[in-house]
């Protein structure tokens, strides 16, 4: 019986030959925490005696959750993170520099093959990179940095397979959005999954990576995409050789397949308070907004505000909205002005502020109103997740309907425009 | 920690599935307060704003599936626990608030909890794998904690079983 992605990943790091179901204690290739969960790691490993990180390509702290900072506490935690991080040969990417998750794999840090984990639920994005990668809390990162080790259950996959041609103006982001309405928000707890099909074979790095960092939305582990020729000239255009990756075997065990279609896929959004409550853009034209928000984890690469500028070039945002733009990071914003997507984007009237989180956990920058309608690029509508729980309302979407709903200051299929 | 019997009153939520971290302790509260006595004065402050003064030592909360979904602060079930909360009993978990949980010694029970009353007095005898309640008369049976969970609960979480073994030790 051949291996699945996850069971040669977990098996290759763990010396064993373990299957679906196993618990293995697994060597740790990398591993990471931002400025909302790095408080209490440094105060665990502080209680473990750690010295450095034991992860073989080492570990980072990013600065990105609430950056720069909004206040004198979360100014005071900067401060412990990179007094921490100086201290103990740990990679600081410091306020500006942009979301961990794209900061993590543009940097070249971790490779197709690799098993990482990192203290922020969306640490599965690194799937699209071939890798089995995970969020955990504080303390399950803090051992794997202090013993180079944590302990996993091997997950059973599930294989999701997408063929056929996405329409104009849908993509990646409503591909994820329509699976999650379709699985449910623990349609995939505690597994790992797997996208192929000639959908997937042909999406971008940038749109892999939107998948990818939604797998946790329906409760999964891991998400790791196949390895292909997409994956190795990602890599090349970083600088970076890869020397192979993974692949399933022909005959590996998948718990549950799902087969999508990609050209039934129209433009969708997750309406409140639920990421799973997904419908089609067209069900919510009456929904006036008064906040578009372009950027995120999930949305905030070169491709997204490129797709967001395009449909914005030559209009104007409406007079009612505030479109803020947070690219991912200082890589993807430098190339948004050499590529003139920033310059379309503020003279549509967009609001661009420093690369990393934004306003999607609601600490700063963008705090929406009481009552006040959102539409967002992120990956989570939960009450009060902006950081007003007074009548406000998220809805999430792909950059192609926040621009169009960001113009007719109105939900709007982008088809429309 | 090596609990064999707990006893508390059960509080339920609506929503009563998918109770995310977030509605556990809003990201507005967790970046500016890391005192978690503090923390602990804002749980489930978004869906249910009495709770964290109605709360006592040793009340337990009940929900149905996928509690704890979202993001993976460990601030959640370490408020929780601050706040008095001894056990949370639920229908199921989302994976990283379940390793959070037990990593930090708050015990999760996974059963149907349809049954339970808000309000009610519910006991939990993990010896027998049973939850009761007095005023529901009801009762449900749940399978007895995976071993890795058991070990780490009894040596007081992941960072004490660290300290203990040098590593991780679930064999003997």
């Amino acid at each position: 019986m051949g291996k699945t992605i996850v069971e040669k990943i977990l098996s290759s790091h763990s010396d064993s030959d373990c299957r679906a179901g196993d618990i293995v204690v697994a060597s740790v290739d990398y591993c990471m925490a931002q400025d909302g969960t790095s408080k209490l790691m440094i105060d665990e490993l502080d209680a473990l005696g750690f010295e450095a990180p034991k992860t073989k390509g080492g570990m980072a702290a990013v600065l990105d959750h609430s950056s720069p900072s909004p206040s004198v506490e979360v100014s005071r935690i900067h401060e412990e993170i990179r007094r921490f991080a100086n201290g103990h040969g740990v990679t600081i990417h410091d306020v500006g520099a942009g979301v961990c998750h794209q900061l993590i794999p543009e940097s070249g840090t971790v490779l197709p093959g690799n098993l990482v984990v990192g203290a922020d639920s969306h640490t599965c994005t690194y799937g699209a990179l071939n890798l089995c990668s995970t969020g955990m809390g504080s303390a399950d990162v803090a051992a794997a940095a202090h013993t180079g080790k944590l302990w996993f259950r091997v997950p059973e996959t599930h294989r999701i397979r997408v063929d056929g041609t996405l329409g104009d103006f849908t993509g990646a982001k409503d591909l994820i959005l329509a699976l999650i309405g379709e699985v449910g928000a623990d349609g995939a707890t505690y597994k790992s999954t797997e996208f192929s099909g000639d959908t997937m074979t042909s999406m971008s790095m940038d749109g892999r990576m939107t998948m990818a960092n939604m797998v946790v939305e329906m409760g999964a582990k891991f998400g790791p995409f196949p390895y292909d020729e997409v994956t190795s000239a990602w890599y090349k255009s970083i600088g970076v050789a890869t020397g192979g990756g993974v692949i399933s075997d022909d005959d590996a065990e998948f718990e549950k397949g799902i087969d999508i279609d990609a050209s039934d896929i129209v433009p969708k959004v997750a309406a409140p308070h639920r990421v799973d409550n997904v419908s089609d853009v067209s069900d919510h034209s009456d929904v006036e907004i008064q906040q578009a928000f372009l950027g995120t984890c999930t949305n905030g690469r070169l491709e997204d505000l490129t797709v967001a500028a395009r449909i914005l070039k030559g209009r104007q945002v409406n007079r009612g909205v505030r479109l803020i733009v947070a690219p991912a990071s200082r890589r993807v914003l430098i190339e948004a002005v050499k590529t003139g997507v920033a310059e379309t984007l503020l003279s549509s009237g967009a609001i661009i502020i420093a690369p990393g989180c934004g306003p999607c956990v609601g600490t700063h920058a963008g705090i929406p109103s009481d009552g006040e309608n959102v539409v967002s690029t992120a990956n989570r509508n939960f009450m009060g997740r902006m950081g007003n729980n007074n009548g406000v309302s998220i809805y999430l979407a792909s950059p192609q309907t926040v621009a169009a709903s960001a113009i007719r200051g109105r939900i709007t299929d982008p088809r429309e425009l | 920690m090596n609990v064999m019997r707990l006893e508390g009153r059960a509080h339920r939520f609506k929503p009563n599935d998918d109770i995310n971290t977030d509605y556990i302790i809003s990201g507005r509260y967790k970046f500016k307060i890391s005192d978690m006595n503090e923390l602990a004065k804002h749980v489930m402050e978004d869906i249910s704003p009495a709770f964290a003064s109605e709360v006592r030592d040793g009340d337990m909360i009940v929900a149905g599936r996928n509690f704890g979904c979202g993001s993976s602060r460990e601030q959640a079930p370490r408020a929780l626990k601050a706040a008095g909360v001894a056990a949370v009993i639920a229908k199921s978990y989302a994976r990283i608030f379940y390793r959070n949980s037990f990593n930090i010694g708050l015990p999760l029970v996974t059963c149907d909890t349809d049954w339970i009353l808000g309000g009610e007095t519910v006991s939990v005898d993990f010896e027998n794998g049973v939850v009761s309640g007095t005023d529901s008369g009801g009762s449900a049976e749940f399978h007895p904690l995976p071993k890795t969970m058991q070990v780490l609960l009894e040596d007081g979480g992941l960072i004490p079983h660290i300290k203990k073994h040098g590593g991780f030790s679930f064999d003997e």
